[in-house]
């Protein structure tokens, strides 16, 4: 009788022990706007209903909040789960040990394979940091009927690209939205000009600080990107508008193509028909290279229920739920096993990144955070005022050496 | 030993006990009502000033080691464009907000009127100072804004085009002065009017009776009355100059590349977003030598003051 007493006040003590040590996976999350919010409370409900045991806390930040404030609690007291981002910005943290190793579940739940394309961007030295759920695609998104309007076809190259926009511009219309005010839009040009004038070798040695600003190459893209300027394609006073005040001139048919991500396509009014085409060859003898930046989860090197968090990402790599996650959030699944949402879009976009010659994630996550806020300035800049070109590469240069000394 | 003996003892101890204690805590007294005003002083002003000059002295990520490196962040900041373009409009903004204090002063004589409702159209203007700067600085970007803003309106109306004021880098830096203008002018008119009520009405009545008004009364016998609210005007004008930093942050955020930032800005920029504790700690010492030009000046104007 005592005995058995005994036993069951152990045996509850234990259970109780268990569930309130184990039982609380702490998530911080940047994904506040309303899709990724819906898409993410979906998926967090699915599952703590698959594993009872575990009781989900989540913190959300905004998105740029999110960017400083990681640095703090990661070094102090982190969540279990962190999002963040592949590439540079995750090599970042791993290089100061901030970040668990988890090759351990590449390797049990076969990602290697069935994640293949985003696999070098989770590597470092051999060894994955990290588990991605999402991509999307950049490329030119038009305005259909501007086109046809004018007769015009999704140019493939370089020279039909400026023909296509001299007739717009001669027709009265702008040829290339744009809005500068925050920076990040100019780097989309650069990247996309400096892949196709320099390939993407070239390009991440210039990112990684082994390319000066001021070598022949980065002229040859500064160049081309010159072509568009001086003719006078890009919207007037782009510097006074965030990339969503850029938008209407396209949507209400006063300016046609947008370089942009896939994230532009929901706010696309029904009463027009938009259309996508990747961006065009400049060089015949350079691939086709895109930028696809990666979102990802990752798990602090402090946290302190890692075994639960392995169960998060496994979770969250296996086909079926990559698929839903990303039918919300309207981008790609990066599990080469699951569906995308069947949208015109994302369809075009699956194609083309699943026939790229190779992947960067975007300037601003590919390059040094210093070196990344003068760049952009740069670009804006030359965007502005062109003739500036030998003073903004040469501080380019400037701030380089001085980044990666 | 008796009673008697022993009380006198006693009462010569305390005594020159008490002589003692009255001098220690002649001494002490001060000291102590000071100490928790010098603590706070100690452990919130001076520490960070003096943890922030150390720290300008290393480079540092705010997470990775921390790197001694001497003076090379004040070398850095010596070759970059920026700091000194930032310094340039520090120094436009010092110039260009002292004119607050010239408006103000205006207003507030405009406004000290015994007319019917004159509370009324006063309340009116203080409302830009009640809303927060940020607003202030929303409000006034789309009022430049060249699409729809109300400023191209106006323009219009003269025959002028669309004129990109925060895009522009020449006119950026006074167009966020101008909306800096508008809260602060507010202040210091708030500034003069408590000053007006408090005038001498002896004074202004000897001085008519001998004959002045105009601009002779405004000069000679007005203005040196309001002396006091004129150096708190101007001393809060210098700090809202220097520390201009919700301004910058929210109608521009420094742009276009950059050319409208100020110190502030660039030190939270350079540290927040660029991850360099060290060199923002080095343009904050910076800050703070031009601020301690300034201080000093302070100093040495309320020491003749209480000398006399």
């Amino acid at each position: 009788m005592t005995l058995k007493k005994l036993l069951t006040a152990g045996a509850l003590t234990a259970a109780m022990a268990t569930q309130s040590f184990a039982g609380t996976l702490v998530i911080n999350s940047n994904q506040s706007d309303p899709a990724p919010k819906k898409a993410w409370a979906e998926m967090i409900a699915q599952f703590e209903a698959e594993n009872p045991d575990i009781t989900v806390k989540v913190n959300e930040y905004d998105h740029e909040g999110y960017k400083s404030a990681i640095r703090n609690w990661l070094v102090t007291s982190p969540p279990d789960i962190v999002y963040w981002f592949a590439g540079n910005r995750m090599k970042y943290f791993v290089d100061r040990g901030l970040f668990d190793d988890v090759s351990d579940v590449w390797e049990s739940e076969g990602l290697s394979d069935s994640m293949s394309s985003t696999k070098a961007s989770m590597t470092v030295d051999g060894k994955q940091y990290g588990v991605p759920y999402s991509y999307y695609q950049w490329g030119i998104y038009y305005n259909k009927n501007l086109f046809d309007e004018y007769g015009l076809s999704e140019p493939k190259t370089w020279d039909e690209f400026l023909a296509v926009c001299e007739t717009l511009k001669s027709n009265g219309v702008t040829p290339i939205t744009i809005g500068t005010k925050y920076l990040w839009t100019a780097a989309g040009w650069f990247d996309y000009l400096n892949m196709r004038t320099n390939g993407l070798k070239y390009h991440i040695n210039l990112m990684d600080g082994k390319i000066p600003y001021t070598d022949a190459g980065v002229r040859k893209t500064f160049a081309n990107w010159r072509q568009l300027i001086d003719g006078g394609y890009f919207l007037e006073n782009h510097a006074s508008y965030s990339w969503q005040e850029a938008q209407p001139p396209m949507f209400n048919g006063e300016a046609a193509m947008y370089l942009m991500g896939n994230f532009l396509t929901p706010n696309f009014p029904d009463n027009i028909e938009f259309d996508f085409f990747q961006f065009p060859v400049i060089d015949p003898s350079v691939g086709m290279f895109e930028d696809a930046p990666t979102d990802t989860v990752h798990i602090p090197a402090r946290a302190k229920n890692k075994t639960d968090a392995r169960r998060f990402l496994a979770f969250i790599s296996s086909p079926e739920n990559q698929t839903k996650v990303n039918q919300v959030l309207n981008q790609l699944p990066p599990n080469k096993n699951a569906k995308s949402a069947d949208n015109k879009f994302l369809n075009q976009g699956n194609v083309m990144l699943g026939a790229a010659d190779g992947t960067a994630q975007f300037y601003d996550r590919d390059t040094d955070p210093a070196m990344a806020s003068e760049g952009m300035k740069g670009f804006q800049e030359f965007m502005v005022n062109p003739d500036r070109l030998d003073k903004i590469l040469e501080n380019l240069e400037r701030v380089r050496q001085r980044v990666f000394r | 030993m008796n009673q008697s003996l022993r009380n006198a003892n006693n009462k010569k101890a305390s005594t020159m006990q008490s002589n003692n204690t009255q001098n220690m805590s002649d001494k002490a007294t001060p000291w102590l009502f000071m100490a928790p005003a010098m603590i706070f002083f100690a452990v919130y002003v001076l520490y960070p000033i003096i943890q922030s000059i150390l720290m300008s002295f290393y480079q540092w990520d705010g997470i990775g080691e921390k790197v001694f490196i001497g003076f090379q962040n004040y070398v850095d900041l010596y070759y970059d464009p920026q700091f000194w373009t930032s310094l340039t409009n520090n120094f436009l903004w010092l110039i260009f907000y002292m004119l607050a204090v010239p408006f103000g002063l205006g207003i507030a004589l405009f406004l000290n009127q015994q007319v019917l409702g004159i509370r009324a159209v006063k309340s009116l203007f203080f409302f830009p100072f009640v809303i927060s700067q940020v607003i202030v600085g929303i409000v006034f970007a789309w009022f430049y804004d060249p699409g729809y803003g109300l400023l191209q309106d106006i323009l219009a109306l003269f025959g002028l085009g669309p004129m990109p004021v925060l895009a522009d880098e020449t006119l950026v830096t006074y167009g966020i002065i101008a909306a800096g203008l508008w809260p602060q002018v507010a202040y210091t008119m708030i500034l003069f009017l408590t000053g007006l009520n408090n005038l001498n009405p002896e004074q202004i009545e000897a001085a008519k009776m001998d004959g002045a008004k105009g601009w002779t009364m405004l000069w000679n016998v007005i203005l040196p009355q309001l002396r006091p609210a004129t150096f708190i005007a101007i001393v809060v004008t210098v700090i809202g100059a220097l520390r201009s930093f919700d301004l910058v942050a929210s109608m521009t955020a420094g742009g276009p590349y950059g050319s409208s930032s100020v110190l502030a800005f660039f030190m939270y920029e350079q540290a927040i977003f660029n991850y360099r504790m060290g060199y923002g700690a080095a343009i904050a010492t910076v800050l703070f030598l031009i601020m301690l030009i300034y201080i000093a000046f302070f100093l040495w104007r309320m020491l003749k003051d209480e000398r006399g």
